[in-house]
């Protein structure tokens, strides 16, 4: 079987073998390194990895012993790994998935057990709502939040007729939801594709029908690719706008230049202008080779969340005091201001960024805020 | 809705259906000639993909990069053939799914080592980029129709190659007793490597034509290879006449699905829930039409040896 256990961590295990491994604090990574959108998982576990080198192989000082597991992006795979991460392992924190429907088949019952659970991308409306729980902590974002920027923005622009579509799935129908909790125009149109279809030619014809005088989409990956590039084609004049992930550093390589010039809503780039960040884009690429991106700098702000509350709370040893120290989340993080509101989803700034040329790279520059301080509509569900 | 809407949706079932005719064909020409179901063939699709992007990259020609692909995907369906099929002729299906289905994962893993997890940029050809105005108003993209004419031009060259020529001949003869082709002297060996070979080239010719336009990227054979499943059940299996008309009917279904099923249910419903309802049934749809055909032909429409 395809699995694999890497431990980039295990200092000091054969001076003091019994005791030191004891001490080390463990960490279950359960991400996508396989198939499709293995991109998105190898970018959060090669952000997560940096900050551990950075820290000499340790986190906030203390030793630690990261495993790494691949769920392919199957639901029963993720569980079954966390399981056992769990009860062979006994980890004392998880964290790593991308997706949604994954990160909902795991997180309920391994907190409930105790275990802490960082999330460095998948923020379902469920987690932050009613099944809120007091060791799940998401430092990227709840789901709707990108989505809910670029409302804002598309109607500050002075759009009134936007066309919008996503695919029929539960992400994709937050993202919709959230689009519209902020966009105040009509709608030219609303349209649910299939989740994975890459041929846009009837939902094309259909947009040049209802003459929209703006375009925003929610496709993720490769959907998101072959979207613009037919949008290219279509001869269709309207803006486009989007959250982040269909624009970001590893896919505008395959999507060209039919980006160029596209608005894109964002919690992070590279461009954002603190110490922690310039740090973080010069040292992933000198490590790595490429340029980082928004699931890159999210893994990294997990293991920098983790390594602040592990310093503050002198280890894991004390789940109350490590609670709290997550709580406070007094790291630098890339983004600049970060903080966790009263469900443990940042509370943050959401900048809109807009796609440019760096020489021969394809690449976002922010050009404005979407959404100041903003937090999420589910948190009032959260009773913690 | 304008007639011009309706000409160009037209258009689009058009070149959906041939593009998964071109691709449904190698499949169907396989089992019905060896009787061998290659769940691999939607790998073969994307190593036609990725050859075809990387030497596209490489020389700055589309076509040199198209030339590649289907190149690409003809030898590695030869060597498939004779690395892994050949021991599966006599076995039953069943194990025929299980290591056509390992050679997914390998193919899958393996493009991942040689060419990374991003997917990687194939652009259409620039002199293809215009469009071609529709009677009627609006445009429609000159590359697409350029895809129906390959489409065209690959059902009228199978036709010609299965009816017209000596390989053919050995083929349809292949079809209906091969024990006694082999008694007459054929060299099975070689005929199985070359029919595979060129069911491996059309899944690569769909691979590169359709990738340019729309992404290429490690596991892009699965969602195509089921479609070419459902084109190929319902045009009978085995049948090359079956999957043409089997894979315009299932784009004809689903492009007129996506563009026309919320706008009829909105006739009678409030629009959010009108577009939540069209939108389920769209993506159902191929699959009701496959199983009304199964339904009242359970071998297809044009089932093999009666």
């Amino acid at each position: 079987m395809n699995k694999k256990l890497i431990a980039l961590a295990v200092a000091a295990s054969v001076s003091m073998p019994a005791m030191a491994q004891a001490e080390n604090v463990k960490i279950g990574m359960i991400t996508t390194l396989s198939g499709g959108g293995s991109s998105l998982g190898i970018d959060i576990r090669d952000g997560f990895a940096l900050a551990v080198k950075q820290g000499g192989g340790k986190l906030g000082g203390q030793d630690i012993e990261v495993m790494i597991e691949d769920d392919a992006r199957k639901p029963d795979k993720a569980k079954q790994i966390a399981d056992k991460f769990i009860k062979r392992d006994k980890v004392d924190i998880l964290t790593g998935i991308v997706w949604s429907n994954l990160a909902l088949a795991v997180v309920p019952s391994a907190v409930k057990g105790g275990v802490f659970y960082i999330s460095p991308n998948a923020g379902p409306s469920q987690l932050a709502g009613k099944l809120c729980n007091e060791n799940y902590f998401n430092v990227a974002w709840q789901n709707d939040n990108l989505h809910e920027a670029m409302g804002e923005y598309v109607s500050s622009q002075g759009m009134k007729n936007a066309y919008i579509l996503a695919p029929n799935y539960p992400a994709g129908k937050d993202s919709l939801a959230g689009f519209k909790r902020f966009y105040k125009g009509e709608l030219a149109g609303e349209t649910f594709t299939k989740l994975g279809q890459k041929d846009y030619a009837a939902e094309l014809a259909a947009i040049r029908e209802a003459k929209p005088d703006s375009i925003f989409f929610f496709l993720p990956g490769g959907m998101g690719i072959a979207f613009m590039k037919q949008y290219a084609q279509s001869g269709i004049e309207a803006p486009v706008f989007g959250p982040a992930f269909s624009f970001d550093q590893g896919i505008l390589k395959a999507v060209g230049d039919a980006a160029l010039g596209v608005k894109n809503s964002s919690q992070w780039n590279k461009d954002i202008d603190n110490a922690a960040n310039k740090v973080f884009v010069a040292d992933f690429q000198a490590e790595y080779g490429r340029l980082p991106s928004l699931y890159a700098s999210q893994g990294y702000d997990a293991a920098r969340l983790i390594a602040s509350a592990l310093k503050k709370a002198g280890g894991i040893g004390d789940a109350a005091a490590f609670r709290a120290a997550l709580k406070v989340a007094e790291f630098e993080s890339v983004r600049g201001a970060f903080k966790f509101g009263p469900n443990n989803h940042p509370i943050q700034d959401i900048y809109v960024r807009e796609v440019v040329k760096e020489g021969d790279v394809l690449t976002n520059k922010i050009v404005g805020v979407g959404l100041k301080d903003h937090s999420d509509a589910y948190a009032s569900q959260c009773a913690m | 809705m304008s007639a011009a809407f309706i000409f160009e949706q037209l258009l689009n079932s058009l070149q959906l259906g041939v593009m998964l005719f071109v691709m449904a064909a190698g499949l169907t020409l396989v089992f019905g000639v060896m009787g061998l179901i290659n769940l691999a063939h939607g790998s073969l699709y994307m190593v036609g993909a990725f050859f075809c992007a990387w030497v596209a990259g490489e020389t700055g020609s589309f076509w040199v990069g198209l030339g590649a692909g289907l190149v690409a995907a003809a030898a590695a369906g030869a060597m498939v053939e004779m690395l892994v099929m050949r021991r599966l002729y006599d076995r039953d299906h069943l194990d025929q799914v299980l290591a056509t289905f390992s050679l997914i994962l390998i193919f899958n893993e393996g493009t991942r080592w040689v060419f990374g997890a991003q997917p990687l940029y194939l652009d259409i050809p620039s002199a293809l980029a215009t469009s071609v105005p529709l009677p009627g108003g609006g445009g429609y993209p000159l590359y697409r129709l350029v895809i129906i004419a390959f489409g065209i031009a690959t059902a009228a060259g199978l036709y010609l190659l299965i009816s017209r020529t000596r390989l053919g001949m050995q083929i349809r003869a292949g079809e209906s007793d091969r024990e006694m082709i082999g008694a007459l002297g054929v060299d099975i060996n070689t005929l199985y490597t070359l029919v595979f070979a060129i069911g491996a080239m059309l899944a690569g010719l769909a691979g590169a034509l359709v990738g340019a336009l729309q992404s290429v990227e490690v596991g892009m054979g699965e969602p195509v290879l089921i479609l070419a499943f459902v084109v190929i059940v319902i045009g009978g299996i085995g049948s090359i006449k079956g999957a043409l008309i089997g894979a315009i009917l299932v784009g004809l279904v689903d492009t007129l699905g996506r563009a026309f099923l919320h706008k009829l249910f909105a006739l009678a419903l409030p629009p959010a829930e009108a577009n939540g309802y069209g939108a389920a049934l769209a993506s159902m749809a191929i699959y009701l039409l496959m199983a009304t055909v199964l339904a009242w032909r359970p071998k297809g429409l044009f089932p093999v040896n009666g």
